[in-house]
């Protein structure tokens, strides 16, 4: 059961970075229509090809969005959704949007994820309060507001570093080998022109120099939030014939969604990406061996660890001798975040999550420049929604 | 700026009352045969109808703990560090919880821990904190 492989990625999308935001504030209603534009144009389609859309909300109205979006658009869709999966949300998109072009659905789905926080200021509406509870409600009656809020347990840095000291506890730690892979993204960042920090190589000892923000995890080892955004054209064989780009075709997926808080995981250091990782390579039909290039999700270094062990390319535990022993850089045995991941690359609110399908892409489709891995024909993409407590794999080929 | 407190809800409300008391009381499921946290309308994993108020000695072990140099939000600013920690009791269920009384580097993940009950008289309500037993 699942995919048989026959939709794929033609457009991509993705806006550098930038650490503040640059030109006119945009609602992200028009984010959707400028990212959608530069997608459509990168696979060499028009607009009224598209009958698919797949959305994560939009600032501007809490109800309705594929409708509204659909409306300002003009397009209408046969199939119209709003992904609410954290950081996995991009990754989950792409099986939406590839699932749905199997089934006959649709022929070319956008999937667009806008990341530019500047948004027009009204002159006579109050201003939209974020308040300081980010990805936690503190609704009446919501499980966060009532037994999470009240002791600090906000934000992500704390309970990634519970996880670090957890992983550290049972299988043993390395500092050096988390801020190796920080050091190594940040190579393949300085190869690539639109990672935020290219030009700025950093070392192992940068890292651990770097202040503890939430022990034991650095400053380096932590996303630092961007501004940009990023559109996806998936199409279905008969489309992809038509586009400029080589059809990166989704071949195997999995998804797994266990719980909001980590305290609830039913193990904290089995994340769920394991579970979707199985499913994605049995669907594919394709072993881990066969993986050219690696985009694992990245907000925090011990996120990118977990995730190699559970998603299987290393036993469990040993995940440090794995990023010891291998090079992880774009010319290396083991090509990871080969744009310089989130970490380096940036990462632009959701739209991080979709960095990772875009690097992936990239790879396959030979466009990554300097950064590019030789033979490049398989792809793992990862995402990871909440803390490790939602997530999604992707198994991306070319012919 | 003031700490955000719970709002006990009516299916939860057993449970703070029980802090008042410096009690802790959990629900249990007998046919799960499964002490859970938080509380729920029903049992989670099965949908049980069948849960049970129990009072439980709040004793467990530190499963995990981060100590935060940086506030993980404006409340927190004036009361660093913070000792953010699992808690798992001894009858199995894990929650979250802030340690007090702790040298940063006498902690250890699987060290043992006992309840201490904060006590916010103004607003009613008892935070269930833990300090190395």
């Amino acid at each position: 059961m699942g995919l048989r492989g026959e939709a794929a990625i033609v457009g991509i999308a993705e806006l550098p970075p930038v650490r503040k935001p640059t030109g006119p504030a945009r609602f992200t209603i028009e984010q959707y229509a400028l990212l959608a534009k530069a997608a459509l144009d990168d696979a060499g389609l028009t607009a009224d090809a598209v009958d698919g859309l797949v959305s994560h909300g939009i600032a501007e109205s809490d109800m309705f969005a594929p409708a509204t979006l659909s409306e300002y658009l003009g397009i209408p869709v046969n199939y119209g959704e709003v992904v609410d999966l954290g950081g996995a949300t991009s990754a989950g998109m792409i099986w939406r949007a590839a699932a749905a072009i199997e089934l006959g659905l649709c022929d070319v789905v956008l999937a667009v994820v806008p990341g530019n926080y500047n948004l027009p200021v009204s002159q006579t509406r109050p201003p939209r309060e974020f308040g300081y509870f980010g990805a936690s409600s503190n609704k009446y009656g919501s499980p966060q507001a009532e037994f999470e809020i009240p002791y600090g347990n906000l934000g992500q840095n704390a309970p990634y570093a519970q996880i670090a000291r957890r992983y550290a506890a049972e299988f043993g730690y390395d500092p050096r080998a988390l801020a190796k892979i920080a050091a190594e993204q940040r190579t393949n960042a300085c190869a690539t022109p639109d990672a935020v920090f290219y030009g700025q190589p950093i070392t192992i000892d940068d890292v651990l120099a770097s202040p503890m923000v939430a022990d034991p995890l650095h400053k380096l080892e932590i996303v630092m939030p961007c501004q940009g955004g990023a559109a996806v054209v998936i199409a279905s064989q008969d489309a992809a014939r038509r586009t400029k780009n080589r059809p990166v075709w989704v071949k195997g997926f999995g998804e797994r969604v266990t719980f909001k808080t980590p305290t609830y995981a039913a193990d904290l250091l089995r994340s769920p990406i394991s579970a979707a990782a199985d499913n994605a390579f049995a669907m594919a039909g394709i072993d881990r061996g066969s993986i050219d290039t690696a985009s694992i999700y990245d907000c925090y270094t011990i996120t990118v660890l977990m995730s190699l062990e559970d998603a299987g390319f290393c036993e469990k535990g040993k995940g440090i001798e794995f990023v010891n022993s291998r090079d992880l850089t774009f010319r290396g045995d083991f090509p990871l975040n080969t744009a310089g991941g989130q970490l380096s690359f940036g990462q632009a609110g959701m739209a991080g999550g979709m960095h990772h399908v875009c690097d992936g892409t990239r790879q396959v489709m030979g466009r990554a420049g300097d950064a590019q891995v030789r033979d490049c024909n398989t792809a793992f993409v990862s995402g990871n929604g909440g803390i490790m407590s939602e997530q999604v794999a992707l198994v991306l080929q070319g012919d | 700026m003031d700490k955000p407190l719970p709002e006990p809800t009516p299916v939860t409300k057993p449970f703070w009352d029980g802090l008042s008391e410096h009690k802790v009381k959990i629900q249990y499921s007998p046919s799960a045969d499964r002490y859970i946290f938080y509380p729920r309308v029903l049992a989670p994993g099965t949908l049980a109808d069948d849960l049970e108020w129990r009072e439980v000695s709040g004793e467990g072990t530190l499963y995990t703990f981060t100590v935060a140099d940086r506030p993980t939000a404006p409340p927190w600013a004036d009361a660093l560090p913070q000792f953010l920690a699992i808690v798992e009791l001894d009858e199995g269920p894990r929650l979250s919880s802030e340690l007090v009384g702790a040298a940063p580097d006498a902690l250890r993940v699987g060290m043992r821990v006992k309840p201490v009950f904060e006590d916010h008289p103004d607003e009613g309500v008892t935070l269930l904190k833990f300090t190395p037993a």
